[in-house]
């Protein structure tokens, strides 16, 4: 799999349009270009109405939801339904979001950290073992974690610890397609004599990879922690698999449970929508605002021996 | 890796060399004695991965393998305790000749033939219209393709669940107030195609950022070269943008394989909403609910390592083969 390769994590991310392609932007009103508007028109009410159907429905109490045309708004209930959202089952809620924050956010760190030091080991030195382990590496991104999510619930409660928070957090910390990336990125953008002369200057070798490696890194870690953050969010078979106490629940079991519910179900339609779009925004918010970062760090192109 | 020059840190210096660089990193003597030879340094650098890789991976499938090897068998009456035995190859036998298992397989394969095309070819065309000077508001139609992939694949079920339901849908209202017959979204012949519209949603905008950026990272001499030769913008964009980019586009459909042989949040979610999704609907799901509902690990065992298996070879052999045909 040694197609992937990318830019410097600092190559320029809109380029400007050239002399030709400013000349046919002047042809402002050509055919082509209003039916690919139309085009990307349609396709964005296609992404967005979704969402924009969330944020109507939030507002809206069960008979509502219902009762009402689920494009317009009809008695404005949002508040009422924040206000029972956050404090049904005292607050159930509240606890899945930080245990989320716990798992995506404080996990995708800890996992980008790792990759990023895995990543540099192998871009940067020689030793024994290093092509069985970028085989291993390789294997572990086409195989994914899913699979192993039975597996992985035997041991853990051989070892006693599924129904912790141990038992999903410690498996997410493993991300062989970031320590794969992370190689890419520091081969490229890490020059070897600034390494060396670091180490000329006596730098140790942590202190080396703290000052000198993950500084460049930055807009690569960024790429990588919000493709784990995501892979996490997203490892919902792991999670139903694993964990059995609510408490202990990330948002999308918490959700899914509320949704699988048949005795409460209808009832607690108000909240799964609420609890939905409470759950959806603040990650769209992050992702807009690293859009700088990610932008630059997700360079694929060319290839790479 | 040509790139590498001797300045990389080398476990196979002579010692003498070794020893010149110990004496000139001088904060290094700090640490204790076994630390300061440098052929250790790569290894704890690597060390936590190699901790989880073996922990939660390979411990996990050779546990999971050594397991699908056995059967529990319970005495006539269910009055004992179960024994598990040994029982041979038979687990893989019986899953690869259960029709359920190979309907499912069949399932998520035609599922994949028509959603990862079909993704792909919305995600290429947006991206190269993204990457064309021609466009207006292009910043916003990136962020809008974009934004589905920042919700979570249980968010987005849940979400179009409901667009499905008949009595919330606002589409089936549509249809309603026009007097038009509304679809069935959940009926056993069209919820594998509602399944593929909220992965389509999902990571439509995700492969377009992957092939965008690619598109970005190509100099911008060769197209004046194909200007100058003639060529159209939408001969640029096939006969230059597109091979050019082909090493991301490898990338994309190899993610789409593997995440359709894995399918398991959107049909588990609305499980729920439609009689159509059986319990063996697609294989992860199936392996879900015999080791889970029916509490067979043994047998829910071979259906993972068969699916891991299967996994592997799909999509190893599926680089190879773009490797070769691609000249990548």
């Amino acid at each position: 799999m040694a197609t992937i390769l990318t830019d410097a994590p600092e190559a320029p991310v809109e380029r400007q349009p050239n002399h030709a392609e400013r000349y046919v932007g002047a042809r402002r009103f050509s055919f082509g270009s209003l039916l690919a508007l139309i085009f990307l028109s349609v396709l964005a009410i296609y992404f967005l109405m979704p969402l924009y159907w969330l944020v109507i429905a939030s507002t809206k109490d069960n008979s509502d939801l219902f009762g009402t045309f689920g494009l317009w708004f009809g008695q404005f209930n949002l508040f009422a339904n924040l206000s029972q959202l956050f404090t049904f089952e005292n607050g159930i809620f509240i606890r899945w979001i930080e245990n989320t924050a716990l798992y995506a956010g404080v996990g995708g760190a800890a996992s980008t950290l790792i990759s990023v030091m895995a990543g540099y080991a192998m871009a940067k030195f020689k030793f024994f073992g290093q092509n069985l382990i970028f085989a291993l590496v390789l294997g572990a991104v086409l195989v994914p974690i899913t699979t192993l999510a039975l597996p992985i619930y035997l041991l853990e409660s051989k070892m006693g610890i599924t129904s912790t928070y141990w038992a999903l957090l410690l498996p997410s910390l493993l991300n062989p397609l970031g320590v794969y990336l992370a190689r890419i990125y520091i081969a490229a953008s890490v020059p070897d004599e600034l390494i060396a002369a670091a180490r000329i200057d006596g730098a140790s070798e942590w202190r080396i990879f703290q000052s000198v490696v993950l500084p460049v890194m930055v807009p690569g870690m960024v790429t990588i922690f919000l493709f784990q953050f995501v892979a996490i969010w997203n490892n919902f078979f792991l999670a139903l698999v694993v964990l059995n106490d609510p408490n202990l629940f990330p948002l999308n079991l918490g959700l899914a449970t509320w949704n699988f519910d048949p005795a409460s179900h209808q009832l607690l339609y108000n909240l799964i929508v609420t609890g939905s779009l409470v759950s959806v925004l603040p990650l769209i918010v992050l992702f807009l605002f690293l859009q700088r970062f990610w932008r630059s760090g997700l360079t694929f192109g060319g290839l790479t021996g | 890796m040509a790139s590498k020059t001797d300045l990389v840190v080398d476990a196979a210096q002579t010692p003498p060399a070794r020893a010149r660089r110990a004496t000139l990193g001088g904060r290094m003597s700090g640490l204790p004695r076994w630390l300061r030879f440098q052929w250790a340094t790569p290894y704890l650098f690597l060390a936590p991965f190699l901790i989880l890789f073996v922990v939660f991976f390979f411990l996990p499938f050779a546990y999971d393998i050594s397991q699908s090897f056995y059967k529990e068998v319970r005495s006539g009456l269910g009055l004992s305790a179960p024994k598990v035995v040994w029982n041979g190859l038979n687990n893989y036998t019986q899953v690869l000749q259960d029709p359920a298992f190979r309907d499912a397989i069949k399932r998520v394969l035609i599922y994949g033939i028509v959603q990862i095309p079909l993704m792909m070819g919305v995600a290429l065309i947006i991206a190269l219209l993204m990457d064309s000077a021609t466009i207006r508001f292009r910043n916003f139609f990136r962020v809008t393709a974009f934004i589905p992939y920042a919700v979570p694949t249980v968010v987005a079920a849940i979400m179009w669940g409901f667009f499905y339901t008949p009595n919330i849908s606002p589409i089936t209202a549509l249809f309603v107030n026009a007097h038009v017959p509304p679809p069935d979204f959940l009926g056993p012949q069209t919820v594998l195609w509602s399944i593929a519209n909220i992965s389509t949603w999902e990571f439509t905008g995700f492969n377009m950022i992957i092939f965008y950026s690619a598109l970005q990272a190509i100099p911008q001499e060769i197209y004046e070269a194909g200007r100058v030769d003639g060529l159209s913008e939408i001969g640029i964009a096939r006969f230059l943008k597109v091979p050019m980019i082909l090493p991301a586009l490898v990338m994309g459909l190899l993610f789409s394989l593997i995440g359709t042989i894995q399918l398991f949040n959107e049909p588990e979610i609305l499980t729920r909403m439609s009689g159509a999704i059986s319990s063996t609907y697609t294989p992860n799901i199936d392996a879900y609910n015999v080791a889970f509902v029916k509490t067979n690990y043994y047998y829910g065992g071979a259906i993972v390592a068969i699916l891991g298996i299967l996994t592997f070879v799909f999509s190893f052999g599926f680089l190879r083969l773009t490797r070769r045909q691609s000249g990548v």
